[in-house]
């Protein structure tokens, strides 16, 4: 396990600097000079401007700004935002919390909906049940996030009022009531980006369990007298989930942009909404901060998700 | 008992499927299969309507997308305005079907975009016996693990000037949107291919086209391509539907097309402020995209099970 660990950590290493590699190459590509303000400013003479162009070491090789950048990034050192000029590892720490807590939370909700309804689907094929269920995960993935968060909007808050539809940091309240109010907001974007994944995992696992239901070993543990419970349980979902933890894995960028949306809709100051407002305010620092940061989750989750495909199946760590 | 599960309910068991003897030609045989599926069938009738609808819609409804109207700001459905108004009186339903256009042709190009690139790639990939394969292979697990949407706007907000002063603003965002869309959705279609051409290119048929001395080109494009269409046509399906919600995702953060093209996106992104006095406003053209959505995802569901190979249906 702890060789098949360490393989799995060398693995990501190149993943992560071909996605730095890319990213790089993408604002080296890009049009636009950081300094071209100061070139329309005419109290800055073009000779200071080059000085400060060449302070910056604007004019190296592409490879040597490549590395600076990524070293200076290794390092902590991530520059400080244009907009609010705050340091930018700061401005994201102050944000990912929130973002996390919302996809991790959704994430819990999705497969807390998606393992029992495909789970009973499957042992079910074509009952009505089945195809009910089929029929709702389809329509669950063919609406996107950014509707289904206004119909939320405007059946439960525009209309029954039962929820705030507007994310608020600072709940002037304490104790419990403060938990309270952080669960009533949390509520609709949980919701939403719970339901537009659980639309999609329902269908993993109906197929992976439909895959291992009639193989023979179940059907030794059926003769051997166990309860159709245990045998669901403990013989067919155990074996049903490895290949849904991978596929889950895969949904990892899909995730992630749908909690940017959810984060705009409902205005939760996270990591998404922190790109969002970058973008809007021509803030380049955070922006690639961001989408690094963006990519090294989708990264770690896919870690996250090796070391459960190597737990739950032993035979691929020893290989 | 491995299998006996049927891959689909419209599906019949395999020995029905072989004794039938008729001889039918391949397409008859898939749209007699696809038949079957009735969601399918149904959803090809909803997406041709609104098709039909985007296509010629603007000549039976000859509203001017952009003809202001104070007088009439934020209505609701009426006989003047079916689909209502907007804040600044203007005809949603016109706005709907010139927009819808759009986003119906950023899904269609955006596919051709992807899949290109994914059948070049997975064709390589599959065709080569060295270092090509893993690596290929390396990079399309690489840009499985970006970050889409995030990655989008990055590249739209830095090259959106560039472009618009190439290809004027209409073109230049379109042009974009479609490459960067195809660009970054092009892998699932890629590792099809790719197990696909693994599989066919040990069979006897390619063999024989091998010894015969067709060339590595000829082998691929000939041969092997023909017979792994079946999935790269479900996963292009699949492809035009997740094409329309990116942009349409794009559109509602506000950084997709600019407001003079209200594609479904963009009027959801306009409506969302109204959501309380103008529900209908952000419902029709939501309820478009999902409509789109839905049945294009259906549509695969179909093709899916007709084009199977292992005939179980």
């Amino acid at each position: 396990m702890a060789t098949y660990l360490i393989r799995r950590l060398l693995i990501a290493i190149p993943s992560l600097l071909g996605i730095s590699v890319i990213l790089f190459t993408i604002l080296a590509l890009a049009p636009g000079d950081p300094f071209s303000e100061m070139a329309t400013n005419p109290n800055v003479p073009p000779e200071v401007r080059e000085a400060i162009r060449a302070s910056f070491g604007l004019n190296d090789p592409i490879w040597v700004r490549y590395l600076r950048w990524l070293t200076a990034m290794a390092q902590g050192d991530w520059g400080f935002s244009f907009a609010s000029r705050i340091n930018v590892d700061q401005l994201i720490l102050q944000r990912l919390p929130t973002t996390l807590f919302v996809v991790g939370s959704s994430q819990i909700l999705a497969l807390c909906v998606a393992l029992p309804v495909g789970i009973y689907a499957a042992t079910r094929p074509y009952s009505v049940f089945d195809q009910i269920a089929n029929t709702l995960a389809f329509i669950g993935f063919s609406l996107p996030t950014f509707f289904t968060g206004l119909l939320f909007i405007l059946l439960f808050s525009v209309t029954l009022d039962w929820f705030p539809f507007v994310y608020r940091t600072d709940i002037a309240a304490t104790g419990w009531r403060w938990y309270w109010e952080m669960f009533r907001q949390a509520i609709m974007p949980i919701t939403v980006l719970g339901l537009f994944q659980a639309a999609s995992y329902t269908r993993y696992v109906r197929s992976s369990v439909l895959d291992v239901i009639r193989l023979d070993y179940v059907t030794t543990a059926r003769a051997k007298g166990l309860s159709e419970r245990k045998v669901t349980l403990r013989h067919i979902t155990r074996n049903a989930l490895i290949p849904v933890v991978t596929l889950v894995a895969l949904q990892m960028p899909a995730v992630f942009g749908g909690a940017l949306v959810t984060e705009q809709i409902f205005r939760v100051p996270g990591i998404g909404s922190l790109l969002i407002d970058a973008i809007l305010a021509n803030d380049t620092p955070v922006i690639m901060a961001v989408t690094f940061v963006f990519s090294c989750l989708v990264v770690l989750f896919n870690l996250i998700a090796d070391i459960l495909y190597g737990w739950l199946d032993p035979r691929i760590s020893f290989s | 008992m491995a299998g006996s599960t049927l891959a689909s309910p419209s599906a019949e068991p395999t020995v029905a499927a072989t004794a039938s003897k008729a001889a039918v030609s391949p397409g008859r045989e898939t749209w007699r299969r696809f038949k079957r599926h009735r969601l399918a069938v149904a959803s090809c009738f909803i997406l041709g309507f609104l098709v039909l609808g985007v296509v010629i819609g603007p000549w039976l409804w000859p509203v001017a997308i952009n003809e202001i109207d104070f007088s009439a700001q934020l209505q609701g459905p009426s006989w003047a305005h079916p689909f209502g108004t907007d804040d600044l009186g203007q005809d949603i339903l016109a706005r709907m079907m010139y927009g819808g256009r759009i986003s119906l042709a950023v899904g269609l190009a955006a596919m051709i975009v992807a899949t290109t690139v994914g059948v070049i790639i997975g064709a390589l990939a599959g065709m080569s016996r060295k270092i090509v394969d893993p690596f290929l292979m390396w990079v399309t697990d690489l840009f499985l693990s970006l970050p889409q949407l995030p990655l989008l706007l990055l590249v739209i907000y830095l090259f959106r000037e560039q472009l618009k002063a190439v290809f004027g603003v209409e073109g230049g965002v379109f042009v974009l949107i479609v490459v960067v869309i195809g660009g970054l959705r092009w892998m699932p279609v890629a590792r099809l291919v790719r197990a696909q051409f693994l599989s066919l290119r040990e069979k006897e048929f390619v063999e024989a086209a091998r010894a015969q001395g067709a060339t590595k080109l000829r082998q691929m494009v000939n041969h092997i391509l023909p017979n792994a269409l079946g999935p790269v046509i479900v996963a292009a399906t699949i492809e035009v539907s997740s094409a329309i919600i990116a942009e349409s995702t794009l559109s509602f953060l506000g950084l997709g097309f600019p407001p003079d093209i209200p594609t479904w996106g963009r009027l959801l992104f306009d409506a969302k402020d109204q959501l309380d006095t103008a529900p209908h406003w952000a419902l029709f053209p939501g309820a478009a995209i999902f409509l789109t959505v839905l049945s294009i995802n259906f549509i695969g569901d179909g093709l899916r099970d007709a084009l199977d190979p292992r005939r179980v249906i």
